[in-house]
């Protein structure tokens, strides 16, 4: 399924940062990166539980915030996108 | 079932392959081209000489990802193989079936028998659709000659005797496969089956995904603990994937003969993406070899039903699903092994 995971993490603090980057680490090991602080999951769901575990112990509960858009199995088209950066189908073909 | 992953096909010569946490990285320069979890990824062909960092190599092995290396027009060159993985008892099974010539003709048989069933088909097909158009007179005529030696099959009693019926039916198969080309006769012809190199266009497109297909079997049957180069009618031979092939004989008509028909009759290839050597040589272009890459990816996604397991799956899959049955009857789960056929 593909999940699309957003998050706001605060960064005022050192710490804060710290989280940024370690939620972005995380994220970019489940899915492609299609904006700043947006990614695109396609994990079956064992995955997909691991991903929110680890996101959910990195976190900080009182100053961040992380959402999870589940677009399921027929995500095609549900995603339209504008402009650049267009991004890959992970499903499709991929020749580099 | 298992779900069937993609395969990433690196094209681009110069690019460097690495790795960053759980991701595939391509690199041209100092530039990156592209990044995707390994975790979407079933498999990696790069086309080339490009190189990957050995983080990669270990990703690829840990997660079952297998990386080949072909040559630009498809040649294999080698892959790499992880830790031995799966039953030692099952492969032992596999070595000792192996070294029993009448255990192992047995299996060799299946082989046959499906290969032979599945060229069959594929000329049945033809005929059905295309009835009219083609030289109907004498498909018809191999396949009678098909018949004959697959019911010699049951009767043969050295391995031998099983090579010529194969030879025989693979002569009598591409005899006729050029009955099977409507459209672009000019550019597209197969008089016989020829490689290393293949001398027309034809043969150079079915080389190809002969390739592509055995990169796929070798993977399942590593996958599902089977050892791809102890086969039981190839016979072993030093970087030799025999098993690989063996199990390539039932699949090749309906995966590959039949792709490779389907791209030059809806012209979804020219001429013009062939491109001849010095030597007599046909290799594929660029854009040649992308658009038949296109076409397998989107091929192995189409779902069938597996006419032995009875459930949907993508032809992708095939090859595993067959390396599974394979492992069951070694294992002596089943009392056969159920070659593929499919109408």
């Amino acid at each position: 399924m593909m999940v699309l995971v957003t998050y706001d993490v605060n960064t005022e603090t050192p710490e804060g940062r710290r989280r940024l980057r370690q939620v972005a680490r995380e994220c970019v090991n489940y899915g492609q990166r299609v904006q700043n602080s947006v990614f695109e999951c396609l994990v079956d769901p064992a995955q997909f539980a691991k991903l929110k575990h680890s996101l959910n112990s990195i976190m900080d509960k009182d100053r961040d915030s992380i959402r999870f858009y589940y677009l399921g199995a027929n995500w095609q088209n549900r995603v339209e996108h504008l402009g650049n950066k267009t991004g890959y189908d992970p499903e499709g073909l991929l020749v580099a | 079932m298992r779900k069937l992953l993609n395969t990433l096909y690196v094209t681009t010569p110069e690019s460097y392959l690495h790795r960053d946490g759980e991701n595939v990285i391509i690199k041209v320069g100092s530039e990156e081209r592209f990044r995707i979890p390994v975790h979407n990824l079933e498999g990696i062909v790069c086309f080339g000489y490009m190189s990957a960092s050995p983080q990669l190599m270990r990703l690829c092995s840990d997660k079952n990802v297998g990386l080949s290396f072909l040559t630009p027009y498809g040649k294999f060159l080698g892959r790499v193989n992880g830790r031995v993985k799966g039953n030692v008892l099952l492969r032992r099974t596999q070595y000792r079936i192996a070294d029993n010539i009448e255990e192992s003709l047995d299996i060799a048989k299946c082989f046959i028998a499906g290969k032979i069933v599945n060229c069959r088909i594929v000329l049945g097909r033809s005929i059905r659709d295309h009835g009219e158009v083609i030289g109907y007179e004498k498909i018809r005529c191999a396949d009678n000659l098909l018949i004959e030696n697959l019911m010699k099959i049951d009767s043969c009693t050295t391995p031998d005797t099983l090579r010529g019926i194969e030879g025989n039916c693979a002569k009598f198969y591409f005899d006729v496969l050029d009955e099977l080309i409507l459209k672009q006769k000019n550019d597209f012809f197969i008089r016989e089956r020829n490689r290393r190199p293949p001398r027309d266009n034809m043969n150079s497109l079915l080389s190809f995904l002969y390739t592509l297909l055995a990169h796929d079997v070798e993977s399942a049957l590593e996958t599902v603990g089977l050892d791809p180069y102890v086969g039981f009618f190839h016979t072993d031979r030093p970087g030799r994937a025999s098993l690989a092939l063996d199990m390539m004989e039932e699949l090749r008509p309906f995966i590959a003969d039949r792709l490779a028909l389907n791209l030059v009759n809806l012209q979804q290839v020219c001429g013009d993406d062939f491109l001849k050597k010095e030597g007599g040589g046909i290799l594929l272009t660029d854009k040649g070899r992308k658009s038949v890459l296109a076409a397998w990816q989107k091929r192995k996604q189409d779902e069938i039903t597996h006419p032995y397991l009875d459930e949907k799956i993508p032809i992708g899959l095939l090859p595993y699903v067959q390396s599974l049955l394979m492992a069951r009857y070694l294992r002596g789960d089943i009392d056969g092994y159920p070659p593929f056929f499919m109408n």
